[in-house]
């Protein structure tokens, strides 16, 4: 069993060390940038920017403390937990109005036909063009972040189920009919373990646009959160602060969307229900 | 297998497995006006007894079988099963498609327990027909695969397993080996042929392929016509296989009854009547 497994491992690993040889490149890129004062297209001032190695000694700071000790250091996990769960909330909520609506209106020409014009007048509304009546409406504070992300986080994940619904192969309603499955079963048990494929697509680029409105929910009156920190920073001119809280952003990101997939992964087991992460 | 198309009247013991077709056709409305898929089907298959249905492609033989199944209604005419008319699909009516139709997301016991636990039968009832079909089709080692781990060949042993383990009175098989290789395919109606002795089922069965068809048949459908020639798909003859014992596809009285058929599917496209003289030339 030994030799299989390496044989598996071994190419994985060589993809992993290519992948990381480019994020060091980018690196390494970025300390000569700013050592040489590069001007890049879109006339971008490397100069302005924090060295990486500042960077990552702020990062650290920001998490662990020992280094300024100041207002900064150590608040990572504070802004971190407050920003996961709002994006948590934001995510939960989308993802329980948008299955069971997508699964209905990929299913019932009816509920389709009623929903659709509402569905695709909305959808390209961008968040950034909800703030202002967000603030308005809601007012300043966590519930309008969480409204936004999800706001953000329905479409793509009622899109991904409708038209996963509407692509399960009428061979196995057939199937199921023949074999003496009610309608309310053909639903539960054919048509969403069916589409769950294309749900899971779904609910990974929900999650994702989760983190990236995050920023545009938190950056208007909250204390605490990413995103909060990030135009704390802007307001202060610390560029690397913004450039320590994009990156941690960017990693829990990551993070989440390794946690949902391997989540799931566990939820199914061997059960053919996802398609390759 | 009951030789010369009689059934063993010990083996019959209701009439749940009669069907009954009287002059069913389907007619469907399309941007040109109606089309006649099939006309005027008017056919009877006792209990017990094993039917095949052939053709060419588009004479209506699986339009014939999907009404049977309950997926689509006729225009015209009725269907009978058990003496009761078909009014949707049912676990009476087992259906075996040529793609299989398996749930993939379900291992090879749980595709095969569906049915049951659908009827909401006792536990034991259901674990006992799992393990009984499964062991029939001889796929015991293989209970906790899912369909994609498994070749063309065992996901259709797991398409009939599942089908027979709601002890359906009529299966109907729609082209049930056509994906399968040649002696995949050899192998499974052996299997069939054994199955249909143990439990008895009445079977419609939709094949392309003549050999098939006198190899495993009582009697041998030929359908003719279709949307694509001009006149509705109809039954030409139906043609009993007398052929004593066990059916031998290389000897001479068996190529003769598949002579016959082949005349009858090939009989060109002059519609009902036609075909008749041109098998009596051939």
């Amino acid at each position: 069993m030994r030799r299989p497994t390496a044989a598996l491992w071994a190419p994985r690993l060589g993809r992993l060390a290519l992948g990381l040889a480019v994020l060091a490149l980018l690196v390494a890129m970025w300390h000569l940038g700013v050592r040489g004062e590069w001007v890049l297209v879109f006339d971008i001032k490397m100069a302005f920017l924090p060295e990486p190695l500042d960077v990552a000694v702020l990062l650290w700071d920001f998490a662990f403390g020992g280094v300024n000790d100041d207002a900064f250091s150590r608040t990572l996990w504070e802004h971190l937990g407050a920003s996961t769960l709002r994006v948590l909330a934001g995510f939960a909520l989308a993802a329980v109005l948008a299955i069971p609506l997508g699964v209905l209106m990929g299913r019932f020409a009816l509920v389709n036909a009623a929903l659709d014009p509402a569905v695709n007048l909305f959808r390209p509304i961008p968040a950034t063009a909800w703030v202002p009546l967000v603030l308005l409406i809601i007012g300043f504070g966590s519930q309008a972040t969480v409204f936004l992300i999800t706001l953000s986080a329905f479409f793509p994940i009622l899109l991904n189920t409708l038209g996963a619904t509407r692509e399960v192969s009428p061979r196995l309603v057939e199937a199921a009919r023949m074999l003496g499955t009610r309608p309310a079963g053909i639903l539960l048990r054919v048509v969403v373990p069916a589409a769950t494929p294309g749900i899971v697509s779904g609910l990974r680029i929900g999650l994702g646009l989760a983190w990236v409105i995050l920023v545009l929910g938190e950056s208007n009156g909250i204390d605490t959160g990413l995103g909060s920190m990030i135009t704390l920073a802007r307001e202060q001119v610390r560029t690397d602060r913004i450039v320590v809280g994009m990156i941690v952003i960017g990693v829990a990101g990551f993070c989440s969307d390794r946690l949902l997939v391997l989540g799931l992964r566990g939820l199914f087991g061997r059960r053919p229900l996802m398609r390759a992460a | 297998m009951s030789a010369a198309g009689v059934v063993d009247p010990a083996r019959v013991v209701d009439e749940s497995g009669r069907v009954v077709l009287e002059g069913v056709g389907k007619r469907y409305d399309t941007v040109r006006g109606p089309v006649d898929a099939v006309a005027d089907v008017t056919l009877e298959i006792a209990p017990g007894e094993v039917a095949a249905v052939v053709g060419a492609s588009g004479c209506g033989k699986s339009t014939v079988l999907r009404m049977l199944a309950g997926f689509e209604r006729p225009t015209a005419g009725s269907l009978v099963v058990g003496g009761r008319p078909v009014r949707g699909p049912g676990p009476d009516r087992g259906v075996v498609f040529q793609d299989y139709g398996l749930f993939p997301w379900l291992t090879v016991a749980e595709n095969v327990r569906w049915g049951p636990r659908r009827q909401r039968l006792p536990r034991g009832v259901v674990r006992r027909r799992t393990e009984a079909v499964i062991e029939t089709v001889g796929l015991t080692r293989f209970a906790d695969r899912f369909p994609g781990e498994l070749s063309g060949g065992m996901q259709q042993r797991v398409a009939l397993a599942r089908v027979l383990a709601n002890e359906p009175a009529v299966l109907l098989m729609d082209e049930p080996f056509g994906a399968l290789d040649a002696l995949t395919r050899t192998s499974m109606q052996h299997e069939l042929r054994r199955i249909h002795r143990e439990a008895g089922t009445t079977i419609l069965l939709v094949t392309h392929s003549i050999e098939e068809a006198v190899y495993l048949a009582d009697r041998v459908v030929v359908m003719a016509g279709g949307a694509s020639v001009g006149v509705p798909g109809h039954v030409r003859e139906v043609v009993a296989v007398d052929l004593a014992g066990e059916r031998d596809v290389n000897a001479p009285d068996f190529n003769a009854v598949e002579r016959r058929i082949a005349a009858l599917v090939h009989a060109g496209t002059d519609g009902p009547g036609g075909g008749a003289d041109a098998a009596d030339r051939a």
